[in-house]
Order: structure tokens, then C-alpha cells, then sequence
């Protein structure tokens, strides 16, 4: 139990160390029905999303992670609204995947990505609630023996209407929880919701104004060492020799250990030391079949790509492009590029491991618990029952912390493991993460569009040649789709959540997958970003060939998509479209369909001496089918302004010699307060059977909407990312 | 080497080059200071040294010997939270909260000599990242907390 650090309220069920398998069996009370799961703190558990106090406070379980999106607060508001429960009495519980493992995944999916961490789980976690609500109301009505259908709940009070008889639920809880599962769970009307859709605050904030906020970097266990890592700088490489002795005699040093094939840690008393003595260490390298590699060449691949006769078609809604565009009256052609970025969140990666060889536990951050689990199961030899992870605060996520092989949390188990039964922390330095990040994927995209001699967009070829992360991450997926990655569309695809939002008489969408030896990861937005930034930015160079206004070129191609078109009628109307833009002022605007969100963005910037760009605006709509918490939704699209436009103005990760050049912020630059815009939200639900992302959707339409913006105040057409390339600033 | 943190002294024995946020982290145990870059260039690890904001991984343990440092952690007077931490929770700043034990000594160090700071002010004196992108909110909780007495 001393093992248990003191910020896991994971007070949940009786501990898995105590239990010695993680099980959480549930006390058996027969024969009064069912056996109740009860917390730590006895209290008795209703359905797995909701356990109540005698108190009356509310314990309601999360697993999906939270990095500051603000899911977890979203999706305590959906289950505490149909459990009808007091608002200020919720305290959340983090059930761990082992306890998740041993209940047959009670809590379902783990994994936070995608802008799915509300969407996908709000239907079950609401259930979960409206289902413990239920058989609250019950247990009164069977203590007072009345029908429940006389009896109302609000703000955990249940109430009698014939007489008037009041109750709380923390005095029919026990009673409740033997009652069976209702199986017929109907759900409120989101029109009637009083604690889902209101802009409140965030459940998580007291403790990040006073420094007490545990994060993966905080975690302390008794006995704890610290250790610095260097994984092989060139991807792919080995560690080929190192010479321990060399720093043994260093202040602190316990030991230096090899990490897997192509890593090495020092071990000691405080991080500080580990790092130094790391610093001060020879390692040599078998830098393996990638030291020749370089950004340049990889243009080339790429660029190759742009021309290949093959390519894997992600949309061709009908028609015959080749043709229709040798028929066309003007032809038009360009070519975009996007780069590698890391995502650099603010909590460089860590994890904290104790290995025994009886059982083996991870506390540190990850978005996805399960994956994260079935990590530390392999790499820790051990048994599923012997095995569990903690997740905590993760100081930034943006798709970083989802499962990658052979990261950050295998390594912390292949050190731990070299240090049985002392728990270890290892920490990567800004350098480690800048060098071994899970980058945003290179990407060139070659369009050629074809007009009529009225200036109707007739065919469009986008021919996207680049990297594929799921190649990388999720083999099994490229391979069932026969080699294509249907990620690599999102945003232009022919269906689903990422959809196309142009109807185009003859249209290709196709990839030439052009993979590399530089790992890529799911980056906030994924493969929106660069998607966004050339369609969006595409159509500007169409409209304007055309002749026509870029609002309403679009708009003649959107008949079919009536979201989109609202999103981007929206954020027109607000920013003045239609009227003449103050003097100096520059408009530009760009919307998406992905992540099943609808999303537009008009911005106003200034430039001056022709490369000193202000952004001085940006209205960004967005229509995600339903607003948990509208406060909190503003707040995303304004941050994801601000990774998006990081990202678009200053960031890029180049390659030499096999790895990657940038090694901290002084060369991968973040947007600070001063060049932060105005932002407006204009947050337009319309509900339907499908429920669109937060967290990504709207980050891609600031830099086409700003790229946009660029040119018609000063004539130029930027087609490559990041602007500072281009000798552009953001001021 | 003695530090005065937060009111308290500590003695501490370390190497003079380390840098002070890790001894503050790993000799004091005080980890609301954050490593973030340990360059100078993020400031997650501002604290105050005696009132002025310093990027703790940049100074070396030595210097601050005989300074009186505060971190985030001693902000507020015993129970009363110092009026930026008042403001960063009425106006909902954290995303997801690294950066601000950083952001929020980095403002309450310009109030305290520049008691209503203007846009620009803050656009010159408040330097630090956030990844998560609170710049709004933040904008806001200043402007809040210059108003409040
Ligand atoms: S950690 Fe000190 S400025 Fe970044
Ligand atoms: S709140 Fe996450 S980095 Fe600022």
C-alpha cells in the first residue's frame, strides 16, 4: 500500500495490491440479490460509472485521459445529468485498466484520441448514469413501497409527489446497488439539460493554481530513483558499446543500463545527476541504414511520389479526371508541402515504473490506459493479473502520449526491470523528446483543377504523396484496406466522419504512400492539417482563376453539404465577407467536415514590410451535433488556434544524417501571448444521431484561413509550411 | 547551502552548478515548479527571487544561496490564495495546467510592479509558452486580477 502515491484517488474498489491480482471481486452480501462492488471507501458502487457516499457525494469513474481538453469534465457532466445528482458534490475515480482487465473491460475503451473521448463513450456513460438513477429512484419507492413512477429525483434528492416524502440517494444507495441493471435505459432529450451543455467549470483546476497537480514528472515512491535516457539519435539505429565505469563514480550514480536494442539510461538518486552523468557518458552507435538521411531527400521521394502511376484512391466521386481536365477550358495547377513536427507538449514524456518479479506497475501519463497497459504486459514479462498502470494529469497530450511501440513506456519497464522492486522514474529532457518524437507526418500534395469557360470548378485531381501513420502504427488496418490508409484522407475522404464537403463533377482524391525511416504519430488533427491547408488553399487559387469571390465559389460546390455550408456562411456573416475589410485589414477563410464536426474559420490579418504578419481576428464556427460544455469548447478552438498557428508560422523538424536537427524550443518556436488573436467562437449544434469531436476539428482551419489571408495582402501564394521558411514572422 | 524558500529554510547539498529548479524539485520535494525546457526559453519554471520572476532551470543553486525564493507553492498567504490564483480559477485559465505554476508566478511578479499592466504590457512582460494555448483566459485572469484590490 505504501506503493500507492497520494494523488491517486484511486481509493477504487479494494486496492489491486491488497487483492494481489488487481481483482475487483465485490463483496458478496447473499441472499439479498446481486453482489454490490463497493469503493475502497465502502461505498457502494451502482452501475460501474457511478458509486455513492453515504454523504451523498457522487463518485463517478472516468478512464479516458485527460491532457487539459477537458473531456473528463464533459463527461462527468453527461453522467451526473441523467443521474439527476447534486453537481457540487462529484468527485471522480480513475479506475485503472487492470481493474478494468478483471471486470471484462467494465469500463470499455480507454483510449483518448481522435476527438473521441466524449463522442465515443457518451451514449454508454450516460446509460451509465440514467441506469444508477433508476435504481435509486427504485430503492426509495420499495422502502416506502410506491410505485416508482411517483417518485422524482433532482440534485441527488429523491422526492414522494403524492406525499411529499423526502430522501437522498446516499441513504438508498446500499439498497440500490443489489437492485439488477434496468435493461431499458431511455435517455433525456439534450433540450432538457440542466448540468450537460452548460458552460461550467472545470472540475480539475484547483490544484494547477497552487502547484499541487501530480503529473507523470511529479510521482514520488518510497525508495525512488531517477533515470536519463538517450535513445540512438539516428531512428533505427543500436546501441553498439558504452563504458559504465566511465560515470560510476559520479555523484549519485546507482547504474547505467542498456534499454532495449537502441537505448541507454543512467540511474541515480536524482534526475538532475542521472542527466549529467548521462551527458558525460560515450556511447557509441551502429547508427544503422538511415545516417544518409536528410529532409532534402526525402523531398525528393515525395516529390516522386506526386507523378507515380500508383496511388491509393481515398475519393473518386464519379466522372473521368483525366479527361474532364484535358476538356477544360483553364487548367490550374499547384503543389503544397507540409512538414514533420513534433508535438512538443509541455511535459516532456515520463513514466515511473516498480518491476518485481512478482508484479509490475506503471504511474505516469498516457492517453490511452489500455494501450499503455498492454505495453508494460509485454515488456514486463509478467502475467495481466501481475500488471497494472496509473494514469495521471498528462501535461499536454495532443496525440503524443497515445501507444506507440517501443516508447516511452516500454523503456521505463526495461529500466525498472533492471533495478528489481525499486520503483524508477524516468524522464526524457526537452532534447530526448525533441529527438524521438512521433512526428506529424511529411506530406506533398499536387492539384490540378479544371474550369469551364464560366468558371465552374469541372474536375479536381489531388494527388497526395507522402507518409502513412497507420502504416507505422496500425499495420493491420493498411493491410485490410489492401495497402491504403484511409487516415491519409481525412477531410477529402469519400465517407464517413472525415467526408469530402465539395461535390465535384470529376474528382480523384488518391496517396502515393511515401514512407521514411523518421517514426510519425497522430498529431492534434492528424492528417487534417495538411489536408485542410491544401484544399482550402487550393480553392482560394481556383476562385481566384475563376474569377469569383472564394465565398462563393465555394458555396456553388456545396449544395450537397448543408453543415458545412452553415459553419461557413457563419463565420462569413460575422466577419463582414460581404463588406469591404478596414484599411490594411486582409481576410481569408477555410472550413472542413472531420472528426464528425463541421468547422469554418474567417480571419482578419495585417502585414507589414511584406513579411510581418498580425493576426488581429479569427471567427471560428464549428457544429459538433452536440456542446457538452460550451466554456470549454471556446476554450479548445482558441488553443488549438494556438498549436495550429505554432505550427503553421515556426515549426518544423528537419532531418540530417538521419536525425532529426531541432533540439529544443530556441529552434521549434511556440506562439506567445502577444501574437495570440482575437478568437470567436460561434458554437452551432444541430444535433442528429452523431456526435462530433471537440478537441481536433477546428485547428485546421486557422492556417488556411490565414495562408489565404497572406495572399491577398500581399499577392503571394505560401505553399509550403512552416512560414518561417518563407522569412515570414508572426507578430 | 542554505535556500530560504517559501518562508523556510533549508539546507541542501548539492553542487553549486545545479540548477535551482532541481533542487527545488528533487532536494526540497516542492514539484510544483515545472521542467519544461531548461533552456530559458518556456518558463515553466519561473519562480520569484527575492520578488523578481527567474527561470529556475537557468540559475544556478549557487546564486540563489541568501535570496528569498518563492514558487508557486508559497504563493498563497497560508489559506488565502494570492488574487492571480483567484483570478485563474474564477476565469477557468488551465487547460491542462503544466505551464501555469510558471505563467501564474511570471503575472504575479508583473503586478507587483506593474499593478494595472496594459495589453501591451502584458504582451512584453509575459513570455511563456503554452502549448495547450490559454492565451485568452490568461489575457483575461490579468486584466481580473489588476482590477481586484
Ligand atoms: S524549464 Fe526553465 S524556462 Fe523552460
Ligand atoms: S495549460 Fe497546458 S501548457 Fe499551458
Amino acid at each position: 500500500m505504501t506503493a500507492i502515491p497520494k494523488f491517486t484517488r484511486r481509493s477504487f474498489l479494494v486496492s489491486s495490491a491488497a487483492l494481489g491480482g488487481g481483482l475487483a471481486l465485490g463483496l458478496r452480501l447473499p441472499p439479498f440479490g446481486p453482489a454490490v462492488v463497493r469503493a475502497a471507501d465502502g461505498s457502494p458502487e451502482i452501475t460501474v460509472w457511478v458509486a455513492i457516499r453515504p454523504d451523498n457525494t457522487t463518485l463517478i469513474r472516468a478512464v479516458r485521459a485527460e491532457m487539459g481538453q477537458g473531456t473528463i469534465t464533459g463527461l462527468a457532466q453527461l453522467i451526473a445529468e441523467e443521474l439527476d445528482c447534486d453537481w457540487n458534490k462529484v468527485v471522480i475515480e480513475y479506475p485503472t485498466p487492470g481493474q478494468s482487465v478483471a471486470r471484462k473491460r467494465a469500463w470499455g475503451d480507454f483510449s483518448t484520441g481522435g476527438s473521441r473521448g466524449v463522442r465515443a463513450s457518451n451514449e454508454y456513460v450516460r446509460k451509465g448514469g440514467a441506469a444508477a438513477r433508476m435504481m435509486l429512484v427504485q430503492a426509495a419507492a420499495n422502502e416506502w413501497k410506491v410505485p416508482a413512477s411517483e417518485c422524482v429525483a433532482a440534485n441527488s434528492v429523491i422526492t414522494h409527489k403524492p406525499s411529499g416524502r423526502k430522501t437522498t440517494y446516499g441513504k438508498v444507495a446500499e439498497a440500490a446497488a443489489r437492485l439488477e441493471q434496468p435493461k431499458d435505459v431511455p435517455l433525456k432529450d439534450p433540450k432538457t439539460w440542466k448540468i450537460a451543455g452548460k458552460p461550467l467549470k472545470r472540475l480539475d483546476t484547483a490544484g494547477k493554481v497552487n502547484g499541487t497537480m501530480m503529473y507523470g514528472i511529479d510521482v514520488k515512491l518510497p525508495g525512488m530513483l531517477n533515470a536519463a535516457v538517450k535513445d540512438c539519435p539516428v531512428f533505427g539505429g543500436k546501441v553498439k558499446s558504452f563504458d559504465a565505469a566511465q560515470v560510476a563514480g559520479m555523484t549519485g550514480v546507482k547504474k547505467v543500463v542498456q534499454v532495449g536494442d537502441s537505448g541507454v539510461a543512467v540511474i541515480a538518486d536524482s534526475w538532475w545527476h542521472a542527466k549529467t552523468a548521462l551527458e558525460q557518458l560515450s556511447i557509441v552507435w551502429d547508427e544503422g541504414p538511415n545516417t544518409k538521411a536528410s529532409s532534402a531527400d526525402i523531398a525528393e521521394l515525395l516529390k516522386a511520389g506526386l507523378d507515380a502511376d500508383q496511388a491509393f484512391v481515398g475519393n473518386q466521386a464519379g466522372g473521368d479526371v483525366k479527361a474532364a481536365l484535358a476538356g477544360a477550358a483553364k487548367k490550374v495547377e499547384a503543389v503544397y508541402s507540409y512538414p514533420y513536427q513534433n508535438h512538443a507538449c509541455m511535459e516532456p514524456m515520463n513514466a515511473t515504473v516498480r518491476w518485481t518479479p512478482e508484479r509490475c506497475e506503471m504511474w505516469g501519463p498516457t492517453q490511452n490506459g489500455e494501450g499503455a497497459f498492454a505495453q508494460v504486459l509485454e515488456a514486463s514479462g509478467l502475467p495481466a493479473d501481475k500488471v497494472d498502470v496509473h494514469n495521471v494529469m498528462l501535461g499536454g497530450g495532443f496525440g503524443r502520449r497515445g501507444t506507440y511501440p517501443n516508447d516511452y513506456v516500454t523503456q521505463a519497464v526495461l529500466i525498472a526491470k533492471q533495478m528489481p522492486g525499486t520503483p524508477v522514474k524516468m524522464i526524457w529532457s526537452r532534447e530526448e523528446d525533441m529527438a524521438h518524437g512521433r512526428y506529424h507526418p511529411v506530406m506533398q500534395c499536387k492539384l490540378v483543377g479544371g474550369l469551364d469557360a464560366s468558371g465552374n470548378l469541372t474536375a479536381l485531381h489531388m494527388r497526395l504523396s507522402g507518409q502513412s501513420i497507420l502504416a507505422a502504427v496500425r499495420p493491420e488496418v493498411v493491410q485490410a484496406q489492401k495497402g491504403r490508409d484511409p487516415l491519409s484522407f481525412q477531410g477529402v475522404f469519400e465517407s464517413g466522419e472525415h467526408s469530402f464537403s465539395y461535390t465535384v463533377p470529376n474528382l480523384l482524391i488518391d496517396h502515393a504512400m511515401r514512407n521514411t525511416h523518421v517514426p510519425p504519430g497522430f498529431w492534434r488533427g492528424v492528417n487534417i492539417n495538411q489536408n485542410a491547408v491544401f484544399i482550402e488553399c487550393f480553392m482560394d487559387e481556383l476562385a481566384e482563376a475563376a474569377g469569383q469571390d472564394a465565398l462563393e465559389f465555394r458555396r456553388k460546390l456545396m449544395a450537397k453539404h448543408p453543415r458545412n455550408l452553415g459553419v461557413l456562411n457563419a463565420v462569413a456573416e460575422r466577419i463582414g465577407w460581404s463588406k469591404p475589410a478596414p484599411a490594411g485589414i486582409h481576410r481569408g477563410l477555410a472550413h472542413l467536415h472531420c472528426f464528425d464536426s463541421f468547422v469554418a474559420a474567417a480571419c482578419e490579418i495585417s502585414v507589414k514590410d511584406g513579411n510581418k504578419v498580425r493576426v488581429h481576428r479569427i471567427v471560428a464556427a464549428t457544429d459538433p451535433g452536440y456542446a457538452v460544455n460550451p466554456a470549454q469548447i471556446e476554450r479548445q478552438v482558441a488553443g488549438s488556434f494556438v498549436y495550429g498557428l505554432s505550427a503553421l508560422f515556426f515549426q518544423e523538424c528537419t532531418v540530417k544524417d538521419g536525425r532529426i536537427e531541432q533540439t529544443n524550443f530556441h529552434q521549434y518556436n511556440s506562439m506567445r501571448i502577444a501574437q495570440m488573436p482575437k478568437v470567436e467562437t460561434i458554437l452551432m449544434p444541430t444535433g442528429g444521431t452523431v456526435w462530433g469531436g471537440i478537441g481536433e476539428p477546428t485547428i485546421c482551419v486557422a492556417a488556411p484561413a490565414v495562408l489565404n489571408a497572406f495572399y491577398r495582402a500581399t499577392g503571394k501564394r505560401i505553399r509550403s509550411v512552416p512560414m518561417k521558411n518563407h522569412g515570414i514572422e508572426l507578430v | 547551502m542554505r535556500l530560504t524558500i517559501n518562508g523556510k529554510s533549508h539546507e541542501v547539498d548539492v553542487d553549486p552548478t545545479t540548477p535551482l529548479l532541481w533542487v527545488i524539485r528533487e532536494q526540497v520535494g516542492l514539484t510544483g515548479t515545472k521542467y519544461g525546457c531548461g533552456v530559458a526559453q518556456c518558463g515553466a519554471c519561473t519562480v520569484h527571487m527575492n520578488g523578481l520572476p527567474v527561470r529556475s532551470c537557468s540559475v544556478p543553486v549557487s546564486a540563489a544561496s541568501g535570496a528569498k525564493i518563492t514558487t508557486i507553492e508559497g504563493l498563497a498567504s497560508g489559506k488565502t490564495l494570492h488574487k492571480v490564483q483567484k483570478a485563474w480559477i474564477d476565469h477557468d485559465v488551465p487547460q491542462c495546467g503544466y505551464c501555469q505554476s510558471g505563467m501564474i508566478m511570471a503575472v504575479a511578479a508583473l503586478l507587483r510592479t506593474n499593478p494595472k499592466p496594459s495589453d501591451a504590457d502584458i504582451d512584453a512582460a509575459i513570455t511563456n509558452i503554452c502549448r495547450c494555448g490559454t492565451f485568452v483566459q490568461v489575457r483575461e485572469a490579468i486584466h481580473a486580477a489588476a482590477k481586484a484590490a
